[in-house]
């Protein structure tokens, strides 16, 4: 094996060590500890100065009581659940929103197409914070959405929609959107035209060649543009307590309450590695899912 | 001569910079001092003041708890800070460095000492009750004349509550507040650790959280001056700024701040140095300065909270040393009640009852 090859595989593994499997051990590690009061506020610590004896000893007051206690109160999976609807439902708003903007831009003529790049990224120039605190002034019940329906006609009572999971689904799909129509523009732009023509000329209407032909081509995109919605909405924090009510249950707000309230990191990193896991899983299954695929296709 | 003159400008320009990198990084309550006394500090000492603001003492305890956070002085509140203080997050006051610490207040230093026994860790910054902001027109117009305005009825008997939703009730996001509050309500003690009386609050407030538009611990200010509410469960001295801020911006909006009748929960928020800050030294100058008799009433004439500096009294507008909801008449401060801290079993029920009730699940 030539040493190029080892170093182009080192690469992203050890990127992957160093990013990932470090952190989430020590995660893990704090996950099977006991809350106390100090600083941290967890007990074992390991105490390097022992030696293997000082491993051991550590390693032997390491338990799973905080997984079992997770699985004794239901407020947990009941916000898994929670976070796994609120994140699905955005990422499906995201889809549908997105795509048509994609696709417009894809289809736009060639000296427009930086131009609207540039439009779709724009808005991530200005705080995420501050373009999240806006739609506070839009959605409140004297903001500018119930100001304009009131003023049209539509309505008569202003719609209550801030403090409620429609403001959280708005605050995901808006920001989140960019990374749904980046990777599905990338893809539509590569594709070839002249396909879309055969598939006319051999008897397709246009929806039905959309359907077969350029779906299908943007498959990768959507994949991965519904990862990079998907992914971050299930754990997220920020949108849901600025304009999520109290009722809103997402396990970012339950991992914030165990770490902050309760003090309790070694059940907040065992509330991280069980939202890791639920992340995982699912993605493994579809890519094996996918090679198989590929394989099959071969 | 020109040429060595040039030098010595240089050298002054030189140490001035030398002077300014010093640093006191402070991490206060937010909307909690008047910022004039910042740049004042910065002026008369030369140290560059980097001053971040919170809103709750469970994340400034999580970065306490987690150590290195970098801050030379904190501000948590006395239950927070006497549990600190058993973890070991604070090193002990030199008071060689504090001479400015005579203008303390013994009333205040006697109530503080049960969170920090000698005083040794901290001192008083300010200190204040937890209880009803009303928006005295629009909670006149929801439940008439006779509404209990300065009785816990207001926010935890259901049929006010009813009435009071649609203008709107902002509560306090802390159960170590709100908890203790309902049961003085009624009429346990608010200061227990039992769970089975503790449990005792959650119907009250079962009962009502349905009818409040939020909670947060800093919004209400904003919400209560603009008039967007007509009810705010919250800390004093927030809540007279809120008026304020209404009177200034001539909203019609009149605000007033009530302590409950059947008890109100007396609050200190004390100035700590982390055992592990940067610039100790620096720590002490920032403390001192705000001992200082004229300091401190600057402060609390911005602020409308009380402090625990006798000195200062004499400098108070009569805004604040003549209100007794900011100063309460000392039969008034029997009616105040103090919390200790709940130890982690027990802080573990109440968050989770607060979830319970917060979001029903």
């Amino acid at each position: 094996m030539n040493i190029r090859r080892i170093f182009l595989i080192a690469v992203p593994y050890l990127w992957l060590g160093a990013l990932f499997l470090i952190p989430f051990g020590i995660v893990f590690k704090i996950a099977l500890s006991d809350g106390a009061l100090a600083i941290p506020p967890y007990i074992p610590t390991l105490d390097f100065s022992q030696g293997w004896a000082g491993f051991k000893d550590f390693a032997g007051k390491l338990d799973f009581e905080n997984f079992r206690f997770l699985a004794s109160d239901d407020l947990y999976w009941k916000a898994y659940l929670s976070s796994v609807k609120i994140a699905s439902i955005s990422t499906l708003a995201t889809l549908l929103v997105g795509y048509p903007i994609a696709y417009a831009m894809a289809r736009a003529a060639p000296e427009w197409r930086p131009t609207l790049m540039m439009l779709v990224i724009l808005p991530f120039w200005t705080s995420f914070l501050i373009r999240v605190y806006a739609w506070i002034g839009i959605l409140s019940n004297e903001g500018y959405l119930n100001q304009i329906l009131i003023g049209m006609g539509l309505i008569d009572e202003p719609l209550t929609i801030l403090n409620t999971n429609w403001a959280v689904y708005i605050g995901i799909v808006y920001t989140y959107l960019p990374f749904m129509v980046l990777p599905i523009y990338a893809a539509l732009e590569k594709m070839d035209d002249s396909l879309l023509e055969a598939a006319e000329d051999l008897g397709c209407s246009r929806f039905s060649a959309f359907w077969l032909v350029t779906i299908p081509l943007s498959k990768a995109g959507i994949v991965a543009g519904s990862f990079l919605v998907f992914i971050p909405a299930l754990g997220e924090f920020v949108i849901p307590s600025i304009l999520g009510g109290s009722k809103t249950l997402m396990i970012g707000k339950v991992l914030w309450e165990e770490f902050f309230n309760n003090r309790d990191w070694p059940v907040a990193s065992a509330v991280a590695v069980i939202l890791l896991l639920i992340l995982i899983i699912p993605i493994v299954l579809f890519q094996r899912n996918e090679q198989k695929q590929r394989e099959a296709e071969e | 001569m020109k040429k060595y003159m040039l030098s010595i400008a240089t050298g002054a320009v030189i140490a001035a910079g030398a002077v300014s990198a010093e640093e006191v990084r402070v991490y206060n309550w937010s909307d909690y001092i008047d910022e004039a006394l910042l740049e004042q500090f910065e002026a008369e000492t030369g140290i560059d003041l980097i001053y971040d603001v919170f809103d709750s003492n469970e994340v400034l305890e999580t970065k306490m708890l987690a150590g290195g956070s970098g801050y030379d002085v904190v501000v948590p509140s006395g239950t927070f800070l006497q549990r600190q203080i058993t973890a070991g997050a604070f090193q002990p006051l030199d008071f060689d460095q504090l001479p400015n610490a005579v203008n303390l207040w013994d009333v205040i230093k006697d109530r503080t000492a049960q969170y920090d026994p000698g005083n040794l860790h901290a001192i008083n910054y300010m200190w204040g009750t937890t209880g009803l902001g009303v928006n005295i027109g629009k909670v006149t117009e929801a439940l008439g004349e006779d509404a209990p305005m300065d009785s816990l009825a207001l926010i935890f008997d259901p049929a006010n509550m009813e009435k009071l939703a649609d203008c709107g009730v902002y509560f306090l996001d802390a159960p170590v507040e709100m908890i203790p509050a309902a049961l003085a309500y009624i009429g346990e003690d608010p200061d227990t650790q039992d769970p089975d009386v503790l449990a005792l609050a959650e119907p009250v407030l079962a009962a009502i959280a349905p009818y409040v538009t939020k909670f947060h611990s800093s919004e209400y200010i904003n919400a209560l001056a603009n008039g967007d509410i007509c009810v705010a469960f919250g800390w004093s001295g927030d809540i007279l700024q809120a008026r304020d801020r209404a009177w200034e911006a001539e909203n019609g909006v009149e605000i007033a701040y009530n302590a409950p009748a059947e008890g109100a929960l007396m609050w200190f928020d004390m100035m700590a140095i982390p055992v592990d800050a940067p610039n100790p030294t620096g720590a002490h100058k920032f403390l001192d300065f705000i001992m200082d008799a004229q300091n401190m009433a600057a402060a609390s004439n911005y602020v409308y909270y009380a402090n625990g500096n006798l000195a200062s009294q004499e400098f108070l507008v009569e805004d604040v040393i003549g209100d007794t909801a900011i100063y309460p008449s000392a039969v008034a401060l029997e009616n105040l009640y103090t919390t200790r801290p709940y130890d982690s079993s027990v802080q573990r029920i109440v968050t989770r009852m607060w979830t319970r009730i917060k979001s029903g699940t």
